[in-house]
């Protein structure tokens, strides 16, 4: 199974087991949407469970808001995370805040799925990776998983949830990463870490379509001695402090790898954790190996901008040589 | 009623002159005169809340408030007929069916005073909190309005917007979801002249707001915002429309706001005392007492004494706002979210630790 059938595979799960469950967003309906995730799941539960929205990203957010506070569970789709935008008003404003504003009464159990990041020659505004903008806000909850099985088990966790999640889905390994995935419903919890390598000279923290890039990486590094231990976020709010903190005062070393780009990010972030809670057991300043702070280019620069396993070993051997 | 007061027909609904004489009497709404007094209470006790807090105000015993001043009937009209399990998604200048809907003037002024439990709406079943991001409830009451479809219910949701809200893409997209969805929404644009300070005709190049339903495929009516009698008509037939099965209503009620936008603008820096006396001969509860009056259920000495009672509770009720217990640390914290992250009780946690040294210090 991929993780375009994971997340569908999640959806019609949650669909069969809670009459709450709504899906909808830009031909999520018939057409099973763009990337065809939700294929099936119309002609399987019904029109008005599965459903195409009109164009406008903000109508679904805040249709969304609505449906909640009704009882329902919206999961939403937004087309691309780059088109996100025309919502971040309902999402900052309401999804975020209803259930604080409200003390406790209208809870906001809503899924915001959203196919995110670079690699995949795209046209403009279908590239970039803003986890940060989304972690960066009170209220929210925000997921992206790495693999089919995580895909399947997350995504099922956050339409679970009580709580506003926004799902990011890396679009670049939809389809590139095969695994076998249960068929039956199971969940990961929110806000941990997977290690998903050990190591003792380096941590090294990623996500979502970065781990491969991560494990090739590690892959040329072990060639020169070094050994990585390699933690999947998984969860970038909550970010799990205490499986960073422990990686890095054992190997003295990390490295954050995002093709996010680089300030204010979610490798600040990570970088922060491990000086306050890592300080002493530090042998290397904490490095932050992101895209650049600019657009991404469109497909004929966009090499220049992703990240590569090469250029990760580059910065695993600097650190370690520190 | 919508053919007859079609948009394109550019007729305001009507159903009283602004001296309080029936002249539509086809539409006259089918109330008693103890039904209408009961109405008139309800708009004059808003009002004598309202005027009040504004002084509150100014006395600095509250912060920023938007009065509804001279917008009475609209809420007032809404507030007569709703039924328990019907939804009002505000925006902020409906106080009169806050009321109604089971929010109290204590929940209000705490609200104002700066506390979110005023948003609670304890004993309310069906009513979102007031939404500052102009026009983005709209959209809350569109999805809301789904979910009343999809599970078969009967139920209807009142939204609200001012003229500048119209101006929002959230309108816009609001109508047109509903409008696909045949969502059970009334939406009610309070066209009260101005967006603080932006006159109407700054707003829109259009002649109205109702016209704007044509657009989204749904029934549109202009009204006269301060007649209550029109108002509680236009309600009411909407109402059923909507359990017809023919889908949301936009009812633009056109009427003046008497006050300030809010407590922090000076109206009249913007607009003339000649367009303010134009507007007073149309004010709600002057025409709603008028035809009180001559029916003769109605006098001044009642009045007098209602407005009397009225201030003795708003004051009452004010006070016990006043003397609500302290903000606790903890009530920032404990609403963020229903499973809380560890880090955010951390943080909590430290600045707990913080305040007890800093204790300790003194």
């Amino acid at each position: 199974m991929n993780m375009v059938n994971a997340v569908n595979d999640a959806l019609d799960i949650m669909l069969t087991h809670d009459d709450r469950v709504i899906v909808y967003g830009e031909d999520v309906g018939v057409e099973g949407g763009v990337f065809r995730v939700t294929e099936g799941l119309q002609a399987k539960h019904g029109a008005q469970r599965v459903f195409d929205s009109p164009l406008a990203e903000s109508g679904l957010a805040g249709t969304a808001v609505g449906m909640a506070a009704a009882g329902l569970k919206p999961v939403v789709e937004m087309q691309f995370s780059g088109f996100a935008y025309p919502a971040f008003n309902q999402i900052v404003s309401h999804v975020a805040r209803m259930h604080n504003r409200s003390r406790g009464k209208f809870k906001m159990p809503i899924v915001i799925r959203m196919p995110y990041g670079g690699g995949i020659n795209a046209l403009e505004h279908h590239s970039e990776s803003l986890e940060a903008v989304w972690g960066h806000i009170p209220g929210l909850k925000v997921l992206i998983p790495s693999t089919p099985y995580d895909a399947k088990g997350m995504l099922i966790a956050a339409i679970e949830s009580e709580d506003p999640v926004i799902f990011m889905e890396p679009k670049r390994i939809y389809r590139a990463i095969k695994q076998e995935v249960p068929e039956e419903k199971y969940s990961i919890p929110m806000g941990k870490a997977k290690v998903l390598t050990q190591g003792s000279d380096i941590t090294v923290v990623a996500y979502g379509a970065m781990i491969r890039e991560v494990q090739k990486a590690a892959a040329l590094a072990k060639k020169e001695n070094i050994s990585v231990e390699i933690i999947d976020l998984r969860s970038i709010y909550p970010i799990d402090k205490e499986t960073i903190a422990q990686s890095v005062r054992k190997t003295g070393r990390v490295i954050t790898v995002t093709e996010a780009t680089r300030s204010f990010g979610v490798s600040a972030e990570i970088s922060a954790i491990a000086m306050e809670e890592a300080f002493l057991h530090l042998e290397a300043p904490p490095k932050r190996v992101t895209g650049f702070d600019t657009i991404v280019p469109l497909p004929r620069g966009e090499h220049h901008y992703l990240m590569s396993p090469e250029k990760i070993l580059y910065e695993i051997i600097r650190t370690v040589k520190f | 009623m919508f053919t007859e007061y079609h948009p394109t027909k550019k007729k305001r609904f009507q159903v009283m002159d602004n001296d309080g004489k029936i002249i539509n009497k086809k539409y006259f709404p089918d109330l008693s005169d103890a039904q209408v007094l009961k109405a008139y209470k309800d708009m004059l006790f808003a009002r004598t809340a309202d005027l009040m807090v504004v002084s509150y105000q100014r006395q600095g015993r509250i912060y920023t408030y938007p009065p509804n001043y001279g917008q009475e009937a609209i809420a007032g009209a809404v507030a007569q007929q709703i039924r328990h399990d019907d939804w009002v998604v505000p925006a902020f200048r409906e106080m009169g069916l806050y009321l109604a809907k089971g929010a109290t003037l204590k929940e209000l002024f705490l609200y104002f005073m700066g506390y979110e439990d005023g948003s609670r709406f304890e004993k309310s079943n069906h009513m979102l909190p007031m939404s500052v991001p102009i026009a983005s409830q709209l959209l809350h009451a569109a999805g809301i309005g789904y979910e009343i479809n999809y599970r078969r219910k009967d139920e209807i949701v009142y939204t609200f917007v001012g003229d500048g809200g119209t101006s929002e893409g959230d309108f816009h997209e609001a109508l047109n979801f509903a409008g696909v969805w045949k969502a059970p929404v009334i939406f009610i644009v309070q066209n009260n002249q101005y967006g603080i300070s932006t006159p109407f005709r700054m707003q829109t190049a259009s002649e109205g707001i109702a016209i704007k339903a044509m657009a989204y495929g749904i029934a549109g009516i202009q009204v006269d915002g301060n007649d209550f009698f029109a108002m509680y008509e236009a309600v009411k037939r909407s109402v059923a429309h909507i359990q017809e099965g023919k889908g949301p209503v936009l009812i633009e009620a056109v009427t003046y706001r008497k006050g300030a936008h809010t407590t922090s603008d000076d109206p009249t820096k913007y607009r003339t005392k000649e367009e303010e006396e134009q507007w007073d001969c149309t004010d709600p509860l002057k025409r709603l007492k008028a035809y009180l009056e001559t029916r003769g259920v109605y006098n001044h000495e009642m009045e007098a004494q209602l407005i009397d009672e009225y201030k003795k509770e708003t004051d009452r009720q004010f006070i016990e706002a006043e003397n609500y217990p302290a903000y606790p640390l903890e009530d920032a914290f404990r609403f963020m979210y229903v499973d809380m992250p560890d880090d955010l009780k951390q943080q909590q946690t430290e600045h707990e630790r913080f305040l007890k040294w800093k204790e300790a210090k003194q």
